[in-house]
Formats: C-alpha cells, structure tokens, sequence
C-alpha cells in the first residue's frame, strides 16, 4: 500500500491571502468566534512568538505595531477554497478521503514515482486554488502523517517527503516527537513518556503485545501502522452523521427571555439546514444554555433539555416548536447567559420511519416544499428568509468585527480589480 | 448582425444539473411524440466555466480595459489552471492590489490597459510578476 496525505499549511490564513497580495508575507492571524482568540497563525506570526490560543485582547496591540494583520473567522470563504482544494485533489487521483476541512488522504497503491507525483500535488492546487500545502507519503497512514510532519517543519524537503525508504523512515521518526504521532493524545504521551518512550521511533520499535496490554488495541494499531503494515484503509465514503450541534457563545452576556429564544430558535433553524443536506430526519431535539464559568461573581446555572418528537422530521417549524418549548422550560431570570445551543439526534433516512399503528403521522403538506424553497433562497446569496422567532437585530450574535468579504460565495463580495 | 440561436436558457441557474421533471411522473393515455426529443435546457454555468475548482469572479472597477470591451462594473471569470501567454487578459498582482491587464511578452513583458490614457507598466523582474489567473470572460448587463 501506498498513502499520502495532502495538508493545507496554516489554512485559514492562507484563505486570507489568496485575494490579498498585499499580505503575502505579513504575519496573519485569524481569530475565534466573537474574536475571543487565535485559532490560526502564519509562520511569519508563529516567528513573533504567537501562540495557538492566545486571547487577542493581550496581543492585539502589539501584533499589529509589528505589522500584524488579524481577521475574524470567515467559514464562508474557508468552506469554499476547502472544497476546491478537494476538487483539485480528484483531479488529480482517482482515490481520495477528506479527512478534515484542510487535510486528505489519497491512495497511491501502484504509483511509481510518488515524490514526484507530491510536487505536483502542490504545483497545482496552489496554481489553481492558491493554497499551499505539504505532501507526505508512506506505507501506512500514520507514516503519511510521519511524513507530513517532516515535509512541514524542514524546508528543504520543497514541502513533499516520501517515507516508502526504511532508512529515511527510521531517521525522520527519531526526530519526532511521540506527542506528533497520529492517534497520541496528550494523555497517552504522558504515560509514553514516563516509561521512557520520547520519539516516534522508540515507539515504533516497542512489543505490540505489551502495548495491547497496557495501553489498548488502538495504540497498537498505531504501533503496527508505524512499523509499516497497514491497518487502516482509505474511506471513500463521508459517514453519516450521528447527531448535529450549532452552539455559540453569545456577543454579550444576555439576561432576558426573548434574546436567549431568538438565539436558541436561530440555532435550530441552522441546524435543520444542515439536518436537510444530510437528507436525514431526526426524532430527538436538545437545548442547553449556560453562564459564563469564569465569572466567579455570577450565579452559575448550566440547563440541558432534551424533546422526543412524535415521529421524525427536518421541517423547521416541528422543531422550533420544541425548541421553544425547552426553552421556556429552561429559561430563569436573574441569570447572565453566555452560550447557549440546539443539538438534533436520532436520525432516520427518509421513509423509513416506522408510523404508529394507531395514530396518524400528522406530516404537513407541502412541507418538504416550503423547506427546500427557504434553503434555495437562503443559499442564493441574494437574501434570506428566517423565522420570526430568530429575531431581527440579533443584539446576542456574534462579534465578527474583522471578517474579510465572503469572496468566493456572495456576489455583492467578490474582489475589485482595477 | 447575425445571431445563432443556441437554445432556451434554463429558468434554474441554482441547480447544476437539471432533469426535465416528466421524464420521472407515470403518464396516463398517449405520450407525447415530443418527449423522445427532450434535452437538458442550456446551462451557462458549462459554457463558462470549464474548471470550477479553480474558477473565480471579480468585478472591474474603472476603464482602464475599455477597449477590450471590459468596462466599468463587468464581471469577469477567471481561471487560475490556465497557462499565462503572450496577449492574454490576465489578473495581476500591482503594487499589493489585482489588476486587470493584458499581458505582453514580447518584445519586452510588460501589462498594458486597453485604454490610450493608461501608459503600460514595464515588468523588470520575472519575479515582481505574479499572475492571479487568465480572464475567459467578461460579463456585461445591459
């Protein structure tokens, strides 16, 4: 077997770039929602000695004497350049796996001269999408992210390693980190690394049976992909989704009835959006709201309610009738609210939901009309339709003061050129 | 002027591929002898656009490409895969911002406007040229 894995480097800030010659080779940073903190860094902003996490109110300052450009998240255009990489990348192999919004896998089983094969990857999805990204090859998918870690942090390699030679294998992973192998998480490094095991090597050179034993079958699945035999294949097939949440953190703090329902029943519309492009019905409908725990002043309070509906639905109204509902029955007064969210579960593909014997499914006419109709409208870019209850001024939303136009996705957005 | 007439545009630019919608109903009685002639209505979207992954639209700001018949407000579609050449229509980067000009390669490389007002900006340095894509369309509303 032959993987590769195919990372965008420092994603969205490299959206950011794409129409914004002037900040090419400024530092970039872009920020959480209600511009809480950074969630992404250019190199030339890591270079400053920005962090991943950082609240921007205490570098806010500073980063921007030193010539620092800082954006709100701006998921329209991330989305967009995202699903053009993708697009690239099937052009390019007929076997592909979106594994996240900026990494895939691809299966090269059978290529020849993958290094080569890398450089291109990386010619043309920045010709064409300007995106750059690194390419790491290997026999396994956990030695493609092997890969891929090499490729990122020495830039001699021009961004593509291939890690099919044993030697080069054994000499990349004794540099490594055991804390940057696929599938370690911070806990697991801890207990790796007070039995002594520091690099990816030394992990990969451990008794599979011992890791069985202590640790799990997963981590020796790591250890065996490590060594070169493959045990986890290439998923063609985006799964299914389990359970859709929208929650946010409010602007502000929010204290009244009206603007936690407005908030709640605009969650629930989005995620009824998302539940319809999946093509799915859902049966079970939650709420939850909570304070804001760092404000040891404030009464805390954290609510959680969930709604079993009679039979499944994605029409928007069902569920912003349950929603209001829960919320009613979760609201309390005299209680500052930061964040609040609709989680939708237990889902059906269409018709095949078993109906009560003795009682009729109460399914409204027209509905899947009436619904498609306000996802086409509200897609168009040219205007939106929203329930009543979502509110119209919205004071609760969240702060997104240094978004970039939505340039690949709204006509009123797309760049200028002179 | 001569015109070629091409065909009904279709009503329902949002969906890519459009299925005449009696070819799925069950008919009752005689069908009718126009069905087995039925094609898909004309898609701009497929006549414009040959690359989607790597297609952009931008709007044009001034007359500096007037006489390319590019004119204030026009949008225009961009494609990255292309090649750049001698005398394409080209979106570069100027001084920090994108700009829409012809691109000369020889005798000198240079970007010049279609427009005697707008002298040509020399390129010394392959390097200080960066290209944004090739302009395959401009669009016009009237």
């Amino acid at each position: 077997m032959t993987f590769a894995l195919v990372d965008c480097n420092s994603f969205y800030a490299s959206c950011e770039r794409i129409f914004r010659p002037d900040i090419k080779k400024k530092p970039v940073v872009v920020l959480s929602n209600n511009d809480g903190c950074v969630v992404a860094l250019s190199k030339e902003a890591k270079q400053l000695g920005i962090k991943m996490c950082e609240p921007w109110f205490k570098i806010e300052k500073s980063f921007l004497r030193k010539g620092g450009v800082a954006f709100s998240s701006n998921y329209e255009l991330y989305a967009d350049v995202s699903s053009r990489v993708m697009q690239t990348l099937e052009n390019l192999s007929p076997k592909v796996e979106v594994y996240s919004i900026d990494e895939a896998f691809l299966d090269l089983t059978g290529l020849k001269d993958c290094e080569k094969f890398g450089h291109q990857c990386r010619e043309t999805i920045d010709r064409w999408v300007g995106m750059p990204v690194c390419v790491g090859i290997g026999p396994t998918k956990t030695l493609a992210k092997v890969a891929n870690y090499g490729a990122k942090h020495y830039p001699a390699t021009n961004g593509v390693v291939d890690l099919t030679n044993l030697k080069r294998r054994k000499k990349l992973m004794a540099l490594m980190p055991v804390r940057e192998v696929w599938g370690v998480g911070s806990r697991i490094n801890k207990r790796l690394n007070s039995l002594g095991i520091e690099t990816a090597l030394e992990l990969a050179e451990i008794d599979t049976k011992l890791i069985k034993r202590k640790f799990s079958s997963v981590l020796e699945r790591t250890v065996m992909e490590l060594q070169g035999y493959s045990c986890i294949g290439l998923e063609q097939q985006p799964k299914t989704k389990k359970q859709i949440v929208v929650s946010r953190t409010f602007s502000k703090k929010v204290n009244d009835f009206n603007s936690v329902n407005e908030a709640v029943s605009d969650y629930a519309s989005r995620a009824c959006e998302k539940l319809r492009r999946e093509n799915q019905y859902c049966k079970m409908v939650s709420v939850f709201m909570r304070t804001n725990y760092f404000r040891k002043q404030d009464k805390q309070y954290n609510g959680f309610r969930s709604y079993k509906l009679f039979s499944p639905t994605n029409d928007t109204r069902d569920i912003l009738n349950a929603t209001r509902h829960m919320t009613e029955q979760l609201f309390k007064e005299n209680i500052n609210f930061i964040k609040a969210g609709v989680m939708l579960s237990d889902f059906y593909d269409e018709g095949i939901y078993q109906g009560d014997l003795f009682r009729n499914i109460d399914e409204r006419i027209n509905s899947k009309k009436l619904m498609t109709t306000i996802d086409k409208i509200n897609t168009s870019g040219v205007g939106k339709v929203t329930f009543a209850s979502q509110g119209i001024k919205k004071p609760w939303s969240m702060r997104r003061l240094l978004k970039s136009p939505r340039y690949l996705t709204n006509w009123k957005e797309i760049p200028i050129v002179r | 002027m001569k015109i070629d007439y091409l065909g009904d545009a279709s009503e329902d630019n949002l969906s890519l591929l459009e299925i005449p919608y009696f070819l799925n109903t069950v008919r009752v009685g005689w069908p009718s002898p126009a069905d087995d002639y039925i094609e898909r209505s004309i898609d701009l979207n497929e006549y414009l656009i040959k690359n989607p992954a790597a297609t952009y639209f931008v709007r044009v700001s001034g007359d500096s490409m007037i006489n390319a018949h590019i004119g204030d407000g026009a949008i225009l579609i961009v494609d990255r895969s292309i090649e750049p050449g001698h005398n394409k229509i080209v979106i570069a980067s100027i001084d920090g911002s994108y700009a829409c000009k012809r691109l000369l390669l020889k005798p000198k490389v240079c970007l010049v406007s279609e427009n005697p007002k707008y002298p040509p900006i020399m390129i010394n340095k392959e390097e200080e040229l960066e290209i944004a894509g090739i302009v395959i369309a401009s669009i016009n509303l009237y």
